[in-house]
């Protein structure tokens, strides 16, 4: 491999460990503050409270309350995913693939790179002050079309207002996720198949799709894991009154809301479980697709 | 194939409006306060919040000690495994992305089971303890985005050719680090800094459950008991968000490699 002279192999291996030395900071930082504590909990999940193992933090999982906060986060998470795969998709497809000026690419580009990280806290603000019951959006519909939206059943502090809210860090991440795979998409393979005499739909069903499948399948996995992890924009916006399953996990954490100490971290596992399984999956279904986008 | 630009146009439209409308509404909410009249009074009564002052700074010098630490971290492991020690890529490469995998929650919790005053390194039993768990948390949470920016910057430059030189030349090995690779890496290490420092700057969950006065908790204080300053908080971190990721595309712009 290594294109200078040979060394002698005494000194290649003494170069080696040094090399080795060099990264152990890096790996002993991770032990310490990722894969520990992760495992610390792990263990925890199946200790009974004297430390002695145990199936029943795993078996009280199926409490009313908890499997509610599973299915609701769950349920958020793949709404919140599927619509901001979808809308995420048109909205890059149009920019990249619509023939629009030239400064609408970096544009949005720029933007989304902002968006996607302007979750937590003020993105709540921001919807409180929006769609909130005296947001402005709220107000203009009241005074030009005298349409109350709560009057209509709308809240904020609901399913539908967090999905709304959550799309505004999830579509800007759906679109800097799937650039890279709509820039694969070559012309040449579009001009191919018209020649050929396809149809605008036979391209996308028989050519584009194909080929867009995983990866959107991956930026779907990915935006699910991103909203079932999140916290910060539910808790500004809702207090504790919407039970997510990190909202649970943050009340335990606070003050033992489950009265049981190992059943959080059973709480905990599941979570690391779900977000693994659908992370794991992503990086698959990238490392798949990376075959055809370069 | 002819294709019309009508759709392209609603639907970048329409994209627009649903992102603006809230930084509008949000701005236009800021400057109620006053009834009656549009003013900055909201703006005036959170800068001068001895409580904002004191949180912001708080939040801005533990994400500066965070970057430090994750420069500190990535660019001599990013260096020695793209040089040395290819064999470890895909380890390492699957850490970096494990904080991605594993909710932040979830890693601060395991936190407190660890590190609580009655374990064998009592991180969280003192306040300095605390705050340098609160550093390594935001290392850890900024670490996928930091190593991705190092080793692309990494890839750009011949490290072989120009460790050799600098070997030749007699230097030492903390030496070609500092003054060889860190300067051709800046570009990266840069935007990774200005990535780091938005996601740390408002910071809610690890922060709140770590009880450390940082932006974030407090921002959550404000909303839940005042009206007006929190649309003035929200405003003011999306422009720290946005003048860090403007400062990223400024950095890239400008490096030398960027012209080629």
């Amino acid at each position: 491999m290594s294109t200078t002279a040979l060394p002698a192999a005494a000194a290649r291996d003494k170069r080696i460990s040094w090399s080795w030395l060099g990264v152990l900071p890096f790996i002993a930082f991770t032990v310490l503050f990722l894969l520990l504590p992760a495992a610390n909990l792990i263990v925890g999940a199946f200790q009974d409270a004297s430390g002695a193992f145990t199936l029943k933090n795993i078996v009280n999982l199926g409490q009313p309350t908890i499997v509610r906060s599973y299915m609701l986060s769950l349920q958020i998470s793949a709404a919140s995913a599927a619509a901001g795969v979808f809308l995420g998709f048109l909205l890059a497809l149009a920019v990249i693939h619509g023939m629009l000026p030239r400064w609408v690419r970096p544009t949005l580009m720029t933007f989304s790179g902002v968006a996607s990280q302007f979750a937590g806290v003020p993105l709540a603000f921001a919807f409180l002050a929006t769609l909130g019951r005296t947001g402005l959006v709220t107000a203009i519909l009241m005074t030009l079309f005298d349409f109350n939206i709560y009057r209509a059943g709308f809240n904020l502090l609901s399913f539908l207002g967090l999905t709304l809210t959550y799309l505004y860090f999830q579509i800007p991440l759906m679109v800097l996720v799937i650039t890279p795979a709509l820039d694969g998409l070559k012309r040449e393979w579009r001009e191919a198949a018209s020649t050929l005499g396809a149809t605008g739909s036979q391209y996308w069903r028989m050519v584009a799709l194909p080929i867009l499948w995983p990866p959107m399948l991956g930026a779907f996995l990915l935006l699910f894991a991103n909203a079932f992890g999140a916290i910060a924009t539910a808790y500004a916006l809702t207090g504790s009154s919407f039970n997510l399953i990190t909202i649970l996990l943050y009340a335990q954490i606070r003050g033992d809301a489950l009265h049981d100490p190992n059943l959080g971290y059973a709480l905990a596992l599941g979570m690391i479980l779900i977000t693994g399984v659908s992370n794991g999956a992503y990086i698959w279904l990238a490392s798949r697709s990376a075959r055809w986008i370069r | 194939m002819k294709q019309s630009r009508i759709i392209p146009w609603i639907g970048f439209g329409l994209g627009a409006l649903y992102f603006l409308i809230p930084l509008i509404a949000t701005f236009e909410f800021s400057m109620r306060m006053e009834r009656g009249t549009y003013s900055f009074k909201a703006y005036r009564i959170v800068f001068a919040d001895p409580g904002f002052q004191s949180s912001f700074a708080y939040s801005a010098v533990i994400a500066v000690l965070t970057i430090i630490v994750g420069v500190a971290l990535v660019v001599p492991t990013a260096y020695l495994v793209q040089l040395k020690l290819p064999r470890l890529r895909p380890v390492v490469e699957f850490l970096t992305l494990l904080p991605l995998v594993i909710p932040a929650i979830v890693i601060v919790f395991g936190y407190l089971r660890m590190y609580n005053s009655s374990s064998i390194l009592p991180l969280t039993g003192s306040a300095r303890g605390t705050d340098l768990l609160l550093i390594f948390a935001y290392v850890m949470l900024s670490l996928p985005y930091m190593y991705r920016s190092v080793d692309t910057a990494l890839r750009t430059i011949d490290i072989r050719t120009l460790t050799e030189a600098a070997q030749s030349l007699g230097s030492s090995w903390p030496r070609i680090m500092l003054q060889v690779i860190l300067p051709n890496v800046r570009v990266g290490v840069l935007s990774g800094a200005f990535l780091t420092f938005a996601i740390v700057i408002g910071e809610f969950t690890m922060a709140s459950l770590l009880n450390r006065p940082a932006f974030g908790p407090y921002m959550q204080l404000i909303g839940a008991n005042r009206a007006y300053e929190p649309a003035a908080l929200a405003i003011i971190a999306f422009a720290v968000t946005w003048a860090c990721m403007g400062l990223i595309q400024l950095v890239a712009n400008l490096s030398p490699g960027s012209k080629r």
